[in-house]
């Protein structure tokens, strides 16, 4: 009996420290950082009550952000249109990783499920899922209007308007201004030489006080990130943009040396684990004060910016560095939102898409999550000017490069796949001439 | 332990087809079966027949650019030559040979330990389960972020401890890579290999022992011709349990790498060819493939057991 009693509490010990583990494993997720005050609030819903007579009641499911703040600010927004029509939306986010919510869309369609009604889609999928999205012109065709027509045009497929842009996206360089200063710089790098000088020279003077410190994080990972980090590099050293003219580029003298430039960092101005950093590792690490340089994308400034952040007043944003016989550049991101042709509420979806692009809600987006407004007329806006200082024309008219999505359609991710896990190799250790003619022959398959 | 359980004469098997009764309750033997074996053809023949058949087929998940076509042997002509395919295989038995042989000596030790008499035995009992209890996602992340090479634990003691100078990363670099998940997988699954053991180990009669004391046998003679013989068949049930289980395991390196090239598992290229290129057909063929590597482990481990039981 006694021996049963001991076995019990044996147990009952182990449950409690199982939970208590997870549940510190599931909070640690995120380092504790002051909430943002939520000094705006989400726009009202306008023709609210109309929608409301038409659709109210009923329930959409909608996928959306969850990098950064994104969730919360979807929870927001959402909860205002469900209060002003009606429309209850379910919000689920999806996964961090672009190319596994790739995946989970792909399933979703193949099986023609009815479960998703609005999602976010990225800048490089429109071609692949277009036959599964409602076409939004009749309806939102005026609207779309006063978005960027370059992103219009990308979300048109077949005269279908299939996406609505929602918020755009480009790579920049984050950096401390007074550890610049502290160490006497007075610009930001130019190129990538520079930066990893720079970056050696203040991660030695700062590691002398903090061990956690390094000198330049970006998004390493095996996974879609990379791919848009790799390009900025490639193409801004003038090795080209991955594939052109319908045949892989990028096994070139020019990439390489970048590549293996890189490479050699790793570990020595970087963090050696850089090399599974996503986007929320990159901004934990600089937001921490841990970093003098980051690459990421305009949301980061923005949480970076809020009071109690520990860089608050001590960074600024600039264009990417190049290479020695290159011009900077970024690479396109951004995020669309489309209806799924499986919905059973496309209207009260439609709904729902329009009024978060419209122009309140993308200033609302930028104001306070930092995202790049496709409005055109929001991105000109003062308020938002102020506050985004990455719209500078300086920074925001630097040229811009897309991932070869239109050579590759459905196959995108797969040929993103090959490129990825190539640089992640390269990255951890194989000299790039290991690795690049077997990527080029790869990618040539897919393509063809 | 009062009792002690007599093994039972094996009975002799009948060649005959038995008399007329005998067949007719063998006839309602099967129909009474039928529901269960429908099942079985439901949730198991059905699933792996759809694969094989899809595994002779170009089928696309976005399906909107080909039609799918029956292909023949084509996905497996290109399977034999693909490299990647085989790295993944051979990086899966080279993870199964270190942790199964690992978890197999730790867990025999602490089933040996915990099935001794001592204080405080049935809280250890409950306690070592605990790693074995915690969901392996869980736990996987929890480990990388103790292995992290900037914040992490791991690094932090072994530097205190004088035995590394700099902190490493253990995994994202390819040196230490597979060690690190091992290493997690071990000390995740070494419990599950102890509890199979103990059960084992619980069913030997205490006389045995007894009489042995009796005949002046030492302690490690009655553990090489008491404890392990008659420990067989458990420990070849808990060797098939783990070797199957390994040979397929996703969730610690997917929680460790990613998409990492270098450190896909069988099981993680198939997801990757499926859910991610969007390839059903090819990535058919590469689970049929997965499906008969195993089916050649057990096929193995039950020789093995044959053999030993004659």
């Amino acid at each position: 009996m006694k021996h049963r009693l001991l076995l019990l509490a044996g147990l009952v010990g182990a449950i409690a420290l199982i939970a208590s583990l997870s549940v510190a494993a599931a909070s640690s997720n995120k380092p504790s950082r002051a909430h943002k005050a939520a000094a705006i609030s989400a726009p009202k819903v306008p023709n609210a009550k109309t929608i409301k007579k038409k659709y109210g009641g009923q329930k959409i499911t909608f996928v959306g952000d969850s990098v950064g703040d994104g969730h919360k600010r979807d929870l927001a927004l959402a909860k205002r249109f469900t209060k002003d029509t009606g429309i209850k939306v379910n919000v689920v986010p999806h996964p961090a990783a672009s190319d596994q919510s790739y995946s989970q869309l792909v399933r979703a369609f193949s099986q023609k499920s009815s479960s998703i009604d609005v999602a976010m889609i990225d800048v490089v999928w429109p071609g692949a899922f277009a036959p599964y999205l409602v076409n939004l012109k009749p309806k939102l065709g005026k609207q779309s209007k006063l978005h960027i027509q370059s992103i219009v045009q990308n979300d048109t497929i077949g005269g279908k308007l299939v996406a609505m842009p929602w918020f755009g996206d480009y790579g920049i360089l984050y950096y401390r201004t007074d550890l610049l200063k502290k160490y006497g710089y007075k610009t930001p790098p130019k190129t990538w030489n520079q930066l990893f000088t720079m970056a050696r020279k203040i991660q030695t003077g700062e590691q002398k006080t903090n061990k956690n410190f390094y000198g330049f994080v970006f998004q390493g990972n095996a996974y879609e990130g990379l791919t848009c980090n790799a390009l900025e590099w490639i193409a801004s050293a003038g090795g080209g943009t991955l594939i052109s003219g319908g045949k892989a580029t990028i096994n070139n003298a020019k990439a390489r040396t970048i590549l293996d430039a890189m490479r050699v960092q790793i570990g020595k101005t970087t963090p050696r684990g850089v090399t599974s950093y996503q986007e929320d590792q990159t901004e934990h690490a600089f937001d921490d004060g841990n970093a003098a340089f980051a690459r990421n994308w305009p949301y980061q400034y923005g949480i970076g910016a809020t009071a109690g952040s520990k860089v608050k007043g001590k960074f600024s944003v600039t264009v990417l560095p190049h290479g020695a016989t290159g011009k900077s550049v970024g690479t396109v991101g951004g995020w669309q939102l489309a209806v799924s042709k499986f919905s059973k509420r496309k209207d009260a979806s439609i709904e729902f898409v329009r009024y978060m692009t419209s122009p309140a809600v993308e200033k609302f987006d930028a104001l306070t999550n930092s995202n790049v407004p496709t409005i055109v007329s929001v991105a000109k806006d003062k308020a938002v000017r102020a506050k985004n200082p990455y719209l500078k024309p300086a920074i925001a008219s630097v040229p811009r490069v897309t991932r070869p999505a239109k050579f590759l359609k459905t196959h995108y991710n797969e040929a993103s796949k090959v490129i990825y896990q190539g640089i992640n190799q390269i990255l951890n250790g194989t000299p790039a001439k290991n690795v690049l003619p077997g990527m080029q022959s790869k990618l040539n398959q897919i393509i063809k | 332990m009062s009792t002690v359980a007599t093994p039972a004469p094996a009975p002799r098997r009948r060649r005959r087809r038995g008399t007329k009764l005998q067949r007719r309750q063998t006839r309602i033997g099967w129909i009474l079966l039928l529901p269960s074996l429908a099942v079985v053809a439901f949730v198991a023949i059905y699933p792996l027949g759809k694969t094989v058949y899809q595994s002779f087929t170009n089928q696309e998940f976005l399906a909107g650019l080909e039609p799918t076509k029956w292909v023949g042997l084509e996905n497996y002509r290109e399977l034999w030559h693909d490299t990647i395919f085989r790295d993944s295989v051979w990086l899966t038995i080279k993870f199964t040979l270190i942790t199964v042989s690992f978890e197999f000596a730790l867990g025999l030790i602490i089933a040996l330990v915990v099935n001794s008499s001592f204080k405080g035995r049935g809280v250890m009992r409950a306690v070592m389960l605990v790693p074995w209890a915690i969901p392996t996602v869980v736990a996987a992340q929890m480990w990388k972020w103790m292995l992290d090479d900037v914040f992490g634990v791991v690094n932090d003691l072994l530097i205190k401890l004088h035995i590394i100078s700099h902190p490493h990363a253990w995994i994202s670099d390819p040196a230490t890579s597979l060690a690190s998940v091992c290493a997690v997988d071990i000390w995740k699954t070494t419990p599950f290999v102890a509890l199979l053991l103990l059960a084992g180990l619980q069913v030997i009669p205490q006389d045995l022992y007894e009489a042995a004391d009796v005949d002046g046998a030492s302690q490690l003679q009655q553990f090489w011709r008491i404890t392990l013989p008659l420990l067989r068949p458990a420990i070849l049930v808990t060797l098939i349990f783990r070797t199957l289980d390994a040979l397929r395991v996703f969730d610690v390196f997917n929680v460790f790498f990613g998409n990492r090239q270098d450190t896909q598992t069988m099981a993680i290229y198939a997801q990757s060819t499926i859910v991610g290129d969007g390839h059903v057909g090819y990535g058919a063929a590469v689970s049929v493939a997965i499906f008969l590597i195993i089916s050649l482990f057990v096929v193995i481990y039950v020789v093995f057991m044959r053999v030993t039981e004659e």
